[in-house]
């Protein structure tokens, strides 16, 4: 399958990994979703909790919006949050990633401040993952990966800007997989306020 | 929802039979026309149900959050997709499976598509159906292109039809089986498939295919019609055939199959099923849902009426034997597979005490020597789109690319090489696809439950998890009897995890405690699976689901010390009596106040206080939506046609469609009155006679104008119109159409059933 516009990509999902991911994390967590249902705690329709704990390879525990479903996800062995957008969002490849990933780190922060939670999840603010879950428009060939490689590299080498190091950008998975890429930035200090200062100073 | 629905549709075309691709690009053209309001909420209803698209839980908009009764808002506004069912609310997507028979390719496409259109799990069931949750409906006729494109359908999967025929997930390997049920399960699949018999059933219609009278991989007595592998006697020769079973059912008031037939030939097989789908449809119970399955209808015509009747219509038809393959067309055994090397493979060391479970448990020496079958066993009956894809590859390397799904909802990988099982083990480990959990009393059965299900009082996921969690933990020190016991959970009465034939069987239910709503599951003990789900398990008493656990010790510690040697549980069961399992369990029965325990008050895998405000109304299998209803839905698309035909600029296939929707129109009003015709000549001679003539059809306002519309279309079809006749022919059609949902609506005496919406009807 040839690949589309990177433009024309759409449901960009932003995972970040997990340092600390205690089993617990996901028993605990189900109560924290329900509570962020409740208390409208995100900016997407959230519907539901879905309760994946018995699948060692899969998405954990769902909060399952319309717009997009947030979960403690242990895919690939690689245990995180994922942000896994569903309807279309309108704009640039990097306008709709850089959305996934403000909203990852939001939940991600927010997650790791939920009394339940301390001391069972904690994140890898360097370590992330971006997949693209349309296998039509985004097909995982070598295409498509030249070119997602080249996006998030001008990407995020401008959120790294003035802190040094070299960004590593890796496809994982297998052929079969949605095309995916590992990102890891640079090592700095306070990786969250980096972040902090990229997602908000973008539009 | 997904952006590339379109591009799917373009793209998958040229793999598709021109058959199935107008199939799917009809139940597309519904989706429109019930988003312009041009079907009712019910006919569209049926029409998804029958492409197997299911309503999930909150799907009315609203669930309440635990603090109080929500609105969910969504962008879809007030469209609905079904009576009081939100358009952009998730749904199920359920898959058919054919007597569970799979190839890797095709469990490929369904793990990218639960990636790509659900929550990224697939849900085996008990019928050997897979189920995609969280799906929106947009999305579904993609994800039908794209099965279709690998050979598998979602029709019928739902609705008043005929559900997936199952059949023993070891037929043709077993050690037991009388012979190999595949082929005749294949065959009755597709043979019913559509079916014009088989479109106008009350209610839901269940077959199941059993290679042996005995075990208990198929349950045939639990089914609409339940067919046992059988030898007979014809003419002095020996022939394969089936004992056939009719009118078994669960559900609240379950009911096991009578014999039919001792024995019936194998080329009699779909003539004869073809002539109970026919009694069915003509003398089940259609308006009282809860009486019209085929049980219902046994009971009351009574077995041998009954069977007078499906003679009397068997007579009629003709013999189908082509459409059955010659015994020897059965899965043969394999040509050498080349496995990969051991040294490829993880070290399994065969002293490994897991291994040694997994091998206890899990494999099943075939009939043929030197090969196994493999149980993966899931938990909860979920595979991750990611495991799955695992699995995918195992039975590409291991075997000649043969799985099923089981009613256990479980895979079973066949024709294994007994010498590859180290590998194999190595390589399900890799996925956790290898707990040495299958046919053991951990291996539990559940249903969807408060999870998704509309009709859900308690979670039986939720219970079930927890039941198994502890099970699995001490599975190793538990005695043999007991090991091997089943356990199944549903999350209501309706019996979705079949509860009744299981050793120990839950059900949930509500108990009300100090004005406050406590989760309880029913418990029942004695079911017997064998023999084909021989016998009911007997229903002891509801306990509180906290105390669920419990209970199950005190019942296995029981067995455990107090039966006798061979005694199975079921015979245990009867042998001690209701009363005393009463006794038994009695005090946890209780339930302490909310002040002292809250935790009673809030269910399995979930933080709000329980609560039963979020049951829904099933659509387990619709509404009755008439024949007449379908047809006239059917015009409707044929506009849409017209329409598109129009567009594009082709006036004579526009004009076509749009006569064509006219004809069928009428031709469906004059059926509802009992009057068949068989050409275009008698339609329009029909119409004039019972329908213009006695002024039916009349609009109350304008009299014969929309009537008249289609005989003028009758005068004038041979002549070439040019656009704007064909225009102007568009605009009639619909307006003929209209009165013909409006007049169906008085020949019904306004019982309300039209396939237009009420207000339009008015």
């Amino acid at each position: 399958m040839t690949p589309r516009d990177p433009d024309l990509w759409q449901h960009i999902g932003a995972k970040l990994l997990a340092a600390v991911f205690e089993p617990e994390c996901l028993d605990r967590c189900i109560a924290v979703f329900h509570r962020w249902i409740q208390q409208d705690a995100c900016e997407e329709l959230l519907i539901d909790v879905a309760d994946y704990r018995h699948l060692r390879l899969g998405p954990g525990v769902i909060l399952v919006g319309h717009e997009a479903n947030y979960s403690l996800d242990r895919s690939l062995g690689r245990p995180g949050l994922l942000y896994n957008r569903k309807t279309a969002l309108a704009g640039t490849f990097e306008t709709k990633l850089i959305h996934s990933l403000r909203q990852a780190y939001r939940a991600a922060r927010r997650l790791e401040e939920e009394q339940e939670l301390k001391g069972l999840l904690r994140f890898d603010y360097l370590r992330w993952e971006i997949l693209c879950n349309d296998r039509l428009l985004a097909p995982n060939c070598e295409a498509s990966w030249a070119t997602l490689e080249k996006r998030l590299r001008d990407l995020f080498a401008a959120c790294c800007t003035g802190y040094g190091g070299a960004l590593r950008l890796e496809r994982v998975g297998g052929p079969r997989d949605l095309l995916r890429a590992a990102v890891t930035l640079p090592p700095a200090e306070n990786p969250a306020a980096i972040l902090d200062h990229f997602l908000g100073a973008l539009p | 929802m997904k952006a590339s629905n379109d591009l799917w549709r373009e793209t998958l075309l040229p793999q598709l039979t021109p058959h199935l691709a107008r199939e799917i690009a009809e139940f597309e053209d519904a989706i429109t026309l019930r988003k312009q309001g041009r079907l009712s909420e019910k006919v569209f209803t049926e029409i998804r149900l029958r492409r197997g698209c299911y309503g999930q839980r909150y799907d009315n908009g609203q669930r309440h959050d635990g603090i109080r009764l929500r609105t969910l808002r969504y962008p879809c506004g007030d469209l609905l997709k079904g009576v009081n069912t939100v358009w952009d609310a998730p749904g199920m997507q359920r898959i058919k499976v054919p007597f569970g028979g799979l190839k890797a390719e095709q469990l490929d496409v369904v793990a990218d598509l639960a990636e790509e259109y659900a929550d990224g799990v697939v849900h085996v069931t008990t019928r050997q159906d897979f189920q995609l949750h969280y799906v929106h409906l947009d999305d579904t006729p993609t994800i039908m292109r794209r099965l279709a494109a690998v050979g598998i359908t979602t029709r019928e999967a739902c609705g008043n039809t005929v559900r997936n025929v199952t059949a023993c997930a070891l037929a043709g390997i077993c050690r037991d089986e009388v012979f190999d049920v595949t082929p005749y399960a294949k065959a009755c699949a597709y043979f019913l498939l559509g079916h014009p018999d088989c479109q106008n059933f009350g209610r839901k219609f269940k077959i199941a295919f059993a290679g042996c009278a005995d075990k208990p991989c198929a349950l045939a007595r639990i089914h609409d019609v339940g067919l046992i592998a059988r030898l007979g006697n014809v003419n002095g020769r020996t022939v394969p055939g089936f004992e056939v079973l009719v009118g078994g059912g669960l559900g609240p008031v379950p009911y096991q199959a009578k014999v039919f037939s001792e024995f019936l030939p194998w080329e009699e097989l779909l003539p004869t099923l073809q002539a109970i789908a026919r009694v069915f449809a003509a003398q089940g119970e259609k308006r009282n849902r809860n009486r019209a399955r085929l049980k219902f209808l046994v009971e009351k015509l009574g077995l041998d009426e009954f069977r007078q009747a499906v003679w009397r219509e068997r007579a009629t038809l003709p013999s189908q034997a082509a459409r059955l393959p010659p015994l020897h067309e059965v899965e043969q055994p394999p040509q050498p597979h080349p496995i990969p090397s051991r040294a490829l493979a993880p070290q399994i060391r065969e002293t490994d005490p897991e291994y040694r479970a997994w091998l206890a448990r899990n494999v099943y020496p075939q009939r043929q020597p030197g090969y196994v079958a493999v149980t993966v066993a899931l938990p909860l009956g979920d595979i991750s789109a990611e495991q799955l894809r695992g699995l995918a590859d195992v039975v590409r390397r291991y075997t000649p690319d043969t799985v099923r799904t089981t009613i256990e909802q479980n895979f079973l990988i066949r024709w294994v090489p007994a010498h590859a099982l180290p590998q194999i083990y190595g390589d399900l480990r890799r996925f956790s696809l290898a707990d040495p959990l299958a046919g053991t009393i951990a291996d539990i059965t559940a249903c969807p439950g408060t999870d998704t299900c509309k009709l859900g009082i308690c979670s039986s996921r939720g219970l079930a998890r927890e039941l198994s969690l502890r099970l699995s933990a001490i599975l190793d020190s538990l005695p043999p009897a007991v090991d091997a016991l089943s356990i199944k959970v549903s999350g209501c009465f309706n019996s979705c995890a079949q509860h009744h034939v299981a050793d120990i069987g839950f059900y949930g239910v509500s108990r009300n405690r100090s004005g406050h709503a406590v989760p309880h599951f029913q418990v029942l003990l004695g079911g017997d699976r064998r023999g084909n789900a021989r016998s009911y398990g007997l229903a002891i008493a509801a306990v509180p689901s906290k105390n669920v656990p419990a209970a199950l010790d005190r019942i296995l510690r029981a067995y455990a010390a107090e039966r006798n040697e061979d005694e199975s549980f079921p015979d245990f069961v009867r042998r001690k009596g209701k009363v005393a399992f009463r006794e038994l369990i009695g005090d946890l029965c209780q339930v302490p106040p909310r002040e002292l325990e809250p935790a009673y008050y809030i269910d399995w895998a979930d933080a709000r206080p329980f609560s039963t405000e979020d049951l829904g109304v099933g659509e387990c299998a619709g509404e009755v939506v008439t024949g007449v209803e379908f047809q006239l839905a059917r015009c409707e698309r044929l506009i849409l046609d017209a329409q598109a035909q129009l567009d594009t600029g082709r006036l004579p296939q526009a004009s076509h469609d749009a006569y064509r929707a006219m004809l069928d129109a009428a031709q469906a009003l004059l059926e509802s009155l009992g009057v068949k015709c068989s050409s275009d000549e008698s339609i329009i001679e029909g119409f004039q006679k019972e329908l213009y003539d006695t002024k039916l059809i009349f609009d109350p306002f304008v009299g014969s104008t929309f009537a008249d519309y289609l005989l003028k279309a009758w005068q004038n079809r041979d002549r070439l119109a040019d656009e704007e006749d064909t225009r102007r022919l568009l605009s009639e059609a619909q307006l003929f159409l209209d009165a013909c949902h409006a007049c169906y609506a008085r020949i019904l005496g306004g019982r309300g059933t039209t396939g237009k919406t009420a207000e339009d009807a008015r």
